[in-house]
């Protein structure tokens, strides 16, 4: 009575599993989204889908006029509103021949070393959060408050600051301020250590990224890979010292590049490890910078009709995400005909699709944050 | 490595293909016919002596007047720290050039973007979709003579004047 | 308190009515008097504390609005989310959703019946009582399982798989660990378990041998894992599965989950207590039964209240490991060291049969030691990062 049909064999088998990961996910940095493919824990696929915030900042350039487009070039990466900034400049400077005053270039360092040091406070204490730490994230923001407090100083912005302009800087760095920025690096210097004390050298956090998500040289020239992710596979490359811009040459500082101590040379760790030494780097120049400070116009002349002569130029900077370029096309009208903005983490966003097989949900978390991708600065 | 030296070593191994040079300019570049492009751009990467390894930068310029999409490649040698500008020259209503993503993989995006925002068709491309604009955009925005559609998915994408907005 | 009951009946308080009425009538209201009385606030205050601890030690503020210093804060979070809509997603299987949260709640609740306040204070004393907790908490998988998987959400769906594997594997260093203590006690009752400690440190399990200290430490270890605390907290880690199996929770259900972990996490506290530190166990100082009991509690409540702070510290200072990583930590290290810890004990109790006091003792001094090594270091790097420029409110 009670006999049942044999049980059909029906082979074990599993399915593939396809989850969204983003728009809206505590860890995409913003609004980015992967179409991810995994086999339980394990991803077979990672599809990144981008261009949820496109902007259009590259056709606006066609509309506004040089001076007038300055602003914009802060939304590209609003975590490091001041190289896009510069690169701009850099880029108009250049077209025009305009030059800028020495001091303008010292004031243009200083803030921008420490824009550098607040994006990669972001930057590592977002990763590690990602990774499950919580208080690193808020003693990075702690500090990162103080420099936007000086930055407010600088510039009258905490966030957006256009303050490089075409010619120099919109305005002076005044003596307090330096003495703050002085006071701020007494006070930084240490708590790198303590960061690394509380992350950098914990033993999960090291297990977590080491032998993670390794990039060879090879992988990193053909996907362009830039700045601090390009140093990671131990590639001794940094535009402020092999393109020498501004007053970097008279400066003294290191490239930090990955040299695999925990794991593979190229892994997470590796890329994480040379933000960390990078802000050191910053704070030793911006402590060379206001040692040579020197005196004179922040700003040169530059006429309000700025009209470079025709042609075009492509201008390069080391933003923490790596070589930005500017390519400026210049009709000869008010107007730039083209502006095209080259960013670090369009790039590197590029790469995580060839990264992300065969490792786990959990590392593909590690690997975004490794990378450092910025979601305004891939859709610009 | 001046750039002009870089330009004669390629008109002597691609004789016909390599078009006009101006070198007095901040970025010097030359022309290269489309044909050419992969083959060149190969040549450069691999040559013991140029070592172009990455290509920096990959996009367009539209020149309306001309009847002509630039499209422009930014190649850099970490190496020799030489720069390198290509440009290629496509007509505007057919613009087909091969892939580079056999060369650099990081052509793959930069293609999809200039596909995207300027309509040059990359063949040989692998996944030739758009990136920045969703699947459903109708017209490439940054071609010069590009006009907004009047609305998008029932959105309406004309703002109206601000005077009209504040008496409204 | 059965005993008072039937002394109640003697008496002829309940006359005419049968004993097992009475029996059921007390057992609810005892387990509305500890719920009320002390489970919930426990677990209110407790989220309170870790929120004020976590912000400290992140230097911020932390929630000090409700109350003197917040402490009310659970109260209007509790009330907020009473109020809030009850959102069933439309895909969901209604019914085990919502069951689930009770399910984890009860699992938890269920192990107050024989967690000891005072020599008195006991719901029931079983004389199962530790194996009765392993049982009982266990009931806390069954829900979180049935949460993801009836969210129909794919990342609840995999923050339940990842939890079941990792409470189902942390059960056995766990249970290896209590173990040696059952050994050492001979008994699983509670109350014996404690009554077989002194209120001297160097008479407490955790100091009796080498194996027992090291088993405190799996223990708790395993215990963090089960309650999917940080480092361990892998079934609802945010950065990854969004929040895990709580994700399409919300209102007074997504308060039940967290509830029942910041509940949870006293009880391990307790566990800990009872087990290895003497539990309620006070010096000889009086007489008075009342007092004696307010006395006894206090120490267990502190007792049992470090480990909880210090499971908070846990979470404020670690990353979080992986899913492998936590299941080899787990099978690679933690099963082979509770076994040993398990024949250890074994061997020093045929060897010491009545134990070693002078080992206690220097196990003890040690131990202070490591504590003071710890603090010496503590008080070190605070002076080194200088957190006086914390809040410079502008440098």
């Amino acid at each position: 009575m009670n006999e049942t049909a044999p049980v059909q064999s029906q082979g074990f088998y599993a399915e593939e599993m396809t989850i969204s990961v983003g728009p809206q996910h505590p860890s995409t940095h913003g609004v980015l989204r992967f179409v991810v493919k995994t086999d339980g824990e394990v991803i077979n696929e990672a599809i990144p889908d981008v261009g949820y915030l496109h902007r259009s900042i590259e056709k606006i350039g066609e509309k506004v006029t040089w001076h007038g487009y300055v602003p914009y070039t802060d939304r590209a990466d609003y975590l490091a509103a001041m190289f896009a900034n510069q690169v701009f400049c850099m880029a108009a400077e250049k077209l025009a021949g305009t030059e800028v005053t020495r001091r303008g270039e010292f004031c243009r360092v200083i803030a921008c070393e420490l824009n550098r040091i607040a994006s990669h406070l972001i930057s590592v204490g977002t990763f590690g959060q990602d990774i499950g730490a919580m208080t690193p994230f808020v003693h990075a923001l702690r500090e990162r408050e103080t420099i936007n407090n000086l930055m407010e100083e600088i510039c009258g912005a905490r966030l957006t600051y256009n303050y490089i302009r075409i010619g120099g800087v919109g305005y002076d760095i005044l003596p307090e301020t330096c003495t703050r920025i002085t006071e701020f690096l007494d006070h930084f210097e240490p708590i790198v250590d303590e960061f690394n004390r509380l992350l950098s050298n914990n033993k999960i956090f090291i297990e977590r990224l080491a032998g993670v998500a390794v990039i060879s040289k090879e992988d990193a020239f053909s996907y362009n890979l830039v700045g601090p992710n390009l140093r990671g596979c131990g590639i001794k490359w940094d535009i402020r010292r092999d393109i020498p811009y501004s007053v970097y040459p008279e400066l003294e500082f290191e490239v930090p590049v990955g040299t695999g101590q925990v794991g593979t040379l190229g892994d997470s760790y590796d890329r994480y490890w040379v933000r960390i030494r990078e802000l050191q780097e910053s704070c030793k120049i911006l402590r060379q910078c206001l040692k040579m400070f020197p005196k004179g116009p922040a700003i040169a002349k530059v006429p309000r009709k700025f009209k470079p002569p025709v042609g075009e130029c492509y201008a390069r900077v080391e933003a923490p995400r790596g070589d930005m370029g500017f390519y400026v096309v210049s009709d000869g009208s008010e107007y730039p005909y083209r502006v095209r903005i080259r960013t670090g983490s369009f790039t590197a966003m590029s790469i995580i699709d060839k990264l992300s097989k065969g490792i786990m949900v959990a590392d593909l978390i590690a690997l975004i944050g490794s990378l450092d991708v910025d979601a305004p600065e891939i859709d610009r | 490595m001046e750039v002009q030296e870089i330009y004669q070593q390629l008109e002597k191994q691609f004789p016909g293909k390599v078009g006009e040079f101006k070198g007095d300019v901040p970025e010097p570049y030359c022309t290269v016919s489309p044909e050419a492009i992969v083959e060149i751009s190969r040549f450069l990467r691999d040559d013991p002596n140029l070592k172009f390894e990455v290509l920096s930068d990959l996009t367009a310029l539209d020149w309306p007047k001309e009847e002509k999409i630039q499209v422009v490649y930014h190649l850099y040698s970490y190496s020799n720290k030489s720069q390198i500008v290509l440009k290629v020259d496509l007509p505007r209503d057919n613009s087909k050039i091969p892939t580079l993503e056999g060369v650099w993989k990081v052509a793959n995006w930069f293609e999809r973007e200039v596909f995207d925002l300027f309509g040059v068709i990359f063949e040989g491309h692998s996944d030739l979709r758009r990136i920045m604009l969703p699947e459903d955009w109708v017209g490439h925005p940054l071609r010069k003579d590009y006009v907004e559609e009047e609305e998008y998915d029932g959105i309406s994408t004309q703002r109206a004047p601000l005077v009209e907005k504040l008496l409204r | 308190m059965q005993a008072y009951i039937d002394q109640l009946i003697r008496d002829g308080y309940f006359a005419g009515m049968p004993k097992e009425v009475v029996y059921a009538v007390a057992m609810v209201l005892a387990a509305f008097i500890v719920l009320s009385v002390f489970v919930a606030p426990l677990a209110g205050v407790t989220s309170w504390l870790e929120r004020r601890v976590w912000a400290r030690m992140q230097s911020r503020v932390g929630p000090n609005r409700v109350g003197p210093q917040g402490i009310l804060q659970w109260l209007a979070d509790g009330i907020k989310n009473l109020l809030k809509e009850d959102l069933i997603p439309s895909a969901a299987d209604a019914k085990l959703f919502s069951l689930a949260p009770y399910v984890v709640f009860v699992g938890f609740l269920c192990a107050f019946v024989v967690i000891p306040f005072g020599s008195q204070l006991i719901v029931a004393d079983l004389n199962i009582g530790i194996l009765y907790i392993l049982a009982v908490t266990s009931l806390v998988v069954v829900g979180i399982l049935m949460a993801g998987w009836s969210s129909n959400n794919k990342w609840s769906l995999l923050g339940g798989m990842r939890s079941a594997a990792q409470i189902v594997s942390y059960e056995i260093p766990a249970g290896l660990s209590i173990l040696t203590i059952v050994f050492l006690a001979g008994t699983m009752s509670m109350q014996g378990i404690i009554k077989a400690q002194g209120w001297a440190p160097w008479d407490w399990f955790l100091f009796n041998n080498p194996f027992t200290f090291a088993a405190f430490f799996l223990y708790f270890t395993a215990a963090l894992a089960e309650g999917n605390r940080t480092p361990f907290d892998i079934p609802e880690a945010e950065s990854e599965l969004v929040a895990g199996y709580v994700t399409e929770y919300s209102g007074m259900r997504f308060l039940f989950f967290f509830f029942a972990e910041w509940g949870n996490l006293y009880v391990i506290g307790a566990v800990a207590t009872t087990l290895f530190l003497g539990g309620w166990q006070v010096p000889p100082v009086t007489s008075d039964p009342i007092l004696l009991g307010v006395l006894q509690f206090v120490v267990f409540f502190l007792k049992a209240y470090l480990w909880v702070f210090i499971a908070m510290w846990v979470r404020a200072t670690l990353p979080r490991v992986r899913v492998d990583q936590l299941m080899a930590l787990c099978w690679k290290y933690m099963v082979p060291l509770s076994f040993l810890c398990l024949l250890g004990t074994i061997c020093w109790m045929l060897v010491f049969p009545k134990g070693n006091q002078i080992f206690s003792v220097a196990m003890f001094v040690l131990g202070l030691l490591i504590v003071a090594y710890f603090f010496k270091r503590v008080v070190f790097q605070i002076r080194h990062a200088r957190p006086e420029l914390y809040f410079k409110p502008h440098i």
